[in-house]
């Protein structure tokens, strides 16, 4: 709730001036937002405003031509996929990207990649380091399963269950591995109401429970509203507006853009 | 409604699901089983059947962990059994203090240091641009074994022969030492594949395989993890080449190892399952057999006077084309997974009847 909005915390999360374009078509023009430690931030806008790609750049899969993402106090021209998991930006994707051929645990035990600390030879052999590993992986996915209600699927093959669970699926693998910051592109994409409801109050509990910042793409303005501490507005990739939910309920700029059709 | 299906992949499920511990362990008893029983088979039997198709069936685990469980394909496979069996032949015989096993556990690393190497451009490129380079493999290696004779000892019919099959003074040129030494090999390595795929690295091979971008951004390490498929894959590609080269075919040379080998082994895989162990041996008795069956009809049927080899030799290849188009679309998990269903079904229909009963 946007009382409850941590103040006088140090942004974990600053974008300071980033442009991208694919061969000279602009998705991103000059955009520079923060998120505090601890917030749920929503980016909204229209199609093709420009909100995945920000994502995208934030967890390197995109390079900007122009700009820096500082993330915990380090700048980052260039941060690479890898270095940004590595460094607790976790990830879920608007199409679920998920390993099909993998069962529900054994997705979310590969979340937790960037935690392994064994060797090839402890792997194989299994020595050394290896059964602590695997017994501390199983723990953190076992918690992770129990709290997404997963449980029932947990030896399901993945690209057998119904799109909804898979949402779930991707969300718990992103989780597992603690991210101090989470990107979830579109969570709610193609859910009814109730899932919608649901999700929303899975997003809060990992936010209240697990202390993890969250950035989140979602149009269902009605949702975003009542969940998001901020919220940051993009329209043909410039940020137009940002501000608490009343803030930006009110901003003429926004109405136009992309409210008003909800309003009028 | 999707069919919602329940760990049809057991050699994936993670320690902690007990199913998944039973099946290596019915598979190892196969395998011993598999290891002692053909000695009170004829000399025939052992030699043109149970051999070649161990050996085939480990260059078919080696080519399934990098392209079923990775998602790279190759058809470079028989170059680096190449490799395997022309490091052994030089390890024989010029380092004679090494024992047998080191000899080929060394060949199989010297197959996989180089499997690494060609598998280096699988960082930049995918699919069938990557299968052409590792067909740069499969040719450099023939010109390099046929076109450099210090490789086959300066042997004028560019041959290789073991100078040595012995082990703590047993000498094991027979029928039966030959085959203790393929089947104690394939139990070892089928044994090393099962703890592969069942640990991290596998898991993060499929991961690799189904979606490159979300492995990379939970924090695989994907090139290191392609580059290590590469490198286990040319291992026991290798080491299955050490065993066709001296316990198979005894005598061989480069083109032992051509492009009709690399795809025999892809054939394999297919045939067999991808991201499967066990199915490999399946895909390989099915390539050895054949042949063997096509010639016994054709003997059975009479027809000796009006089929000679060549038109067996092609319903062969008609056959195992019409074999690989069926599979690819009824059965893109290979005979392995059909067999599985087929023991599922049974199962089931045992427990249907004890119900009623």
């Amino acid at each position: 709730m946007p009382e409850d909005l941590p103040a006088g915390k140090e942004a974990l999360l600053e974008i300071h001036e980033i442009s991208l374009s694919f061969k000279g078509v602009k998705a991103l023009s000059n955009v520079s937002m923060e998120v505090q430690e601890g917030e749920i931030c929503a980016l909204i806008g229209p199609n093709g405003a420009g909100k995945s790609s920000l994502l995208n750049v934030i967890n390197g899969v995109y390079r900007p031509q122009h700009g820096e993402v500082v993330f915990d106090g380090r700048h980052f021209q260039k941060i690479t996929p890898f270095d940004a998991a590595r460094r607790g930006i976790g990830r879920t994707f608007q199409h679920n990207a998920l390993f099909e051929r993998l069962t529900v645990l054994d997705n979310i035990l590969a979340g937790l990649a960037r935690h392994g600390k064994t060797t090839f030879w402890e792997n194989i052999f299994h020595v050394g380091r290896d059964r602590a590993e695997n017994r501390r992986f199983l723990a953190w996915a076992s918690r992770v399963i129990a709290f997404l209600k997963l449980e029932e699927h947990a030896g399901t093959i993945v690209s057998t269950l119904p799109f909804g669970i898979q949402k779930r699926v991707d969300l718990a693998r992103a989780l597992v591995s603690e991210p101090r910051l989470l990107l979830l592109d579109e969570p709610m994409a193609g859910m009814n109401q109730d899932e919608k409801q649901e999700m929303s109050r899975i997003v809060s509990e990992v936010n209240s429970h697990f202390k993890t910042t969250i950035v989140l793409i979602e149009h269902d303005i009605g949702i975003v509203m009542g969940l998001a501490h901020r919220i940051v507005v993009l329209d043909y990739g410039s940020k137009i507006a940002d501000g608490m939910p009343e803030q930006v309920r009110n901003d003429p700029g926004v109405i136009k853009a992309y409210l008003g059709e909800v309003y009028e | 409604m999707p069919e919602t299906q329940t760990s049809p992949r057991a050699d994936l499920l993670p320690l902690s699901q007990r199913s998944g511990l039973v099946k290596p362990g019915i598979i190892g008893a196969l395998t011993i089983a598999a290891l002692a029983v053909p000695l009170s088979f004829n000399d025939y039997w052992i030699n043109s059947i149970m051999i070649p198709m161990l050996v085939m069936g480990i260059a078919g685990v080696g080519l399934n962990l990098l392209m079923g469980f990775t998602g790279c394909v190759s058809i470079g496979s028989a170059a680096f059994m190449a490799v395997g069996a022309f490091s052994a032949y030089n390890l024989l015989l010029r380092v004679p203090v090494l024992p047998l096993p080191v000899v080929i556990i060394l060949a199989g690393l010297i197959a996989a240091v180089f499997g690494v190497l060609f598998g280096l451009p699988s960082l930049r490129i995918k699919g069938f641009y990557l299968a052409a380079s590792t067909l740069g493999a499969q040719f450099f290696f023939e010109w390099l074994f046929t076109n450099f004779s210090w490789f086959c000892n300066d042997n004028l019919s560019l041959t290789i022969t073991a100078p040595r099959l012995e082990l703590f003074g047993m000498d094991l040129k027979s029928v039966h030492g030959r085959y203790m030494i393929v089947s104690v090999t394939t139990l070892a390595l089928v044994a090393l594949a099962y703890s592969i795929v069942r640990s991290r690295i596998g898991r993060e091979w499929i991961a690799v395989s189904d979606m490159e971008t979300s492995a990379t951004v939970i924090g695989i390490k994907v090139r290191a993890r392609k580059l290590l498929a590469f490198g286990i894959s040319s291992f026991y590609c290798g080491i299955a080449g050490v065993l066709w080269g001296f316990c198979y075919l005894q005598t061989s040379n480069a083109h032992s190892f051509d492009l009709d080998k690399s795809f025999e082994i892809l054939f394999i895989v297919i045939i067999g399952g991808t991201a499967s162990i066990f199915g490999n041996f399946i895909g390989a008795a099915f390539i050895v057999l054949t042949p063997i069956f096509l010639n016994l009809a054709v003997v059975g049927l009479g027809l000796t006077e009006h089929v000679n080899i060549g038109i067996t030799t092609n319903l062969q290849r008609v056959l195992f084309g019409a074999m690989i188009v069926y599979i690819l679309i009824k059965e893109p998990d290979g005979l392995y997974k059909l067999l599985q269903r087929a023991a599922a079904a049974l199962s089931g229909a045992c427990r249907r009847l004890r119900v009623t009963a």
